[in-house]
């Protein structure tokens, strides 16, 4: 399946764009989706920790396995207020 | 009325927004940009937001203080785009029946901005500029 995943603050300039397209197995879970990224963009290495995860809006845990049909996006620490 | 706004916040109708008949008190927080940080000279600050997340994680946080602290009424708003020193990139105003409540209310409001809210703020200093990236808490506010 075909995964689209939204970026921001430093993740998005480590990338140079504000989203990444993914083709994924079934069932891949969230955090098993940052490794591919990851893999398959160097960049994202010097991303050393994992970021947070959203999936529609909600945190989720990297646990929680796609659908497809669904917006993903990768969060670094948040720094608001 | 959005939660994430471009324009420049404003103290008076924030709280207006949450004066009534029935509140005998009213809280505000404001977070404004300052002109140094961690020893550095900035400049200006730029916050990112993922905001339709932000506006829904706004919305929760709203719900948290109404139900918990009694407050009646909370207005809670966060700036994004580039500000400049002094300009205010946060507001919060609680209105309650009594000053406890609403003095809790907006203490507990600010600080589940900080950690749940998915903004970020990059500092601009003369010579460069850098994504702020505390160290991660628990945005679900659940321990570990």
């Amino acid at each position: 399946m075909r995964v689209r995943v939204l970026l921001f603050a430093r993740l998005r300039e480590l990338v140079g764009g504000d989203s990444l397209e993914m083709e994924v197995p079934e069932g891949t879970t969230l955090g098993e989706l940052w490794r591919l990224l990851q893999a398959d963009n160097p960049a994202l290495q010097a991303f050393t920790s994992p970021p947070l995860m959203a999936r529609n809006l909600e945190y989720a845990g990297p646990e929680t396995p796609l659908t497809g049909d669904e917006e993903i996006a990768f969060l670094p620490p948040v720094s608001g207020g | 009325m959005g939660r994430i706004v471009r324009d420049a916040i404003d103290l008076q109708e924030l709280a207006g927004r949450v004066s009534g008949q029935e509140i005998g008190g009213i809280a505000v927080f404001l977070g404004t940009v300052r002109i140094q940080n961690a020893g550095k000279r900035v400049v200006a600050v730029e916050y990112q937001a993922y905001a339709s997340m932000a506006e829904k994680v706004l919305e929760r946080i709203e719900g948290e203080v109404r139900r918990d602290f009694g407050a009646l009424k909370i207005a809670l708003v966060h700036r994004i785009g580039r500000l400049e020193v002094g300009e205010i990139s946060v507001g919060i105003a609680v209105g309650a029946p009594h000053r406890r409540e609403a003095l809790a209310a907006v203490e507990y409001a600010i600080e589940r901005v900080k950690v749940a809210v998915p903004i970020w703020k990059r500092e601009i200093y003369e010579d460069g500029s850098e994504w702020l990236e505390p160290a991660p808490a628990s945005p679900t506010g659940e321990a570990g």
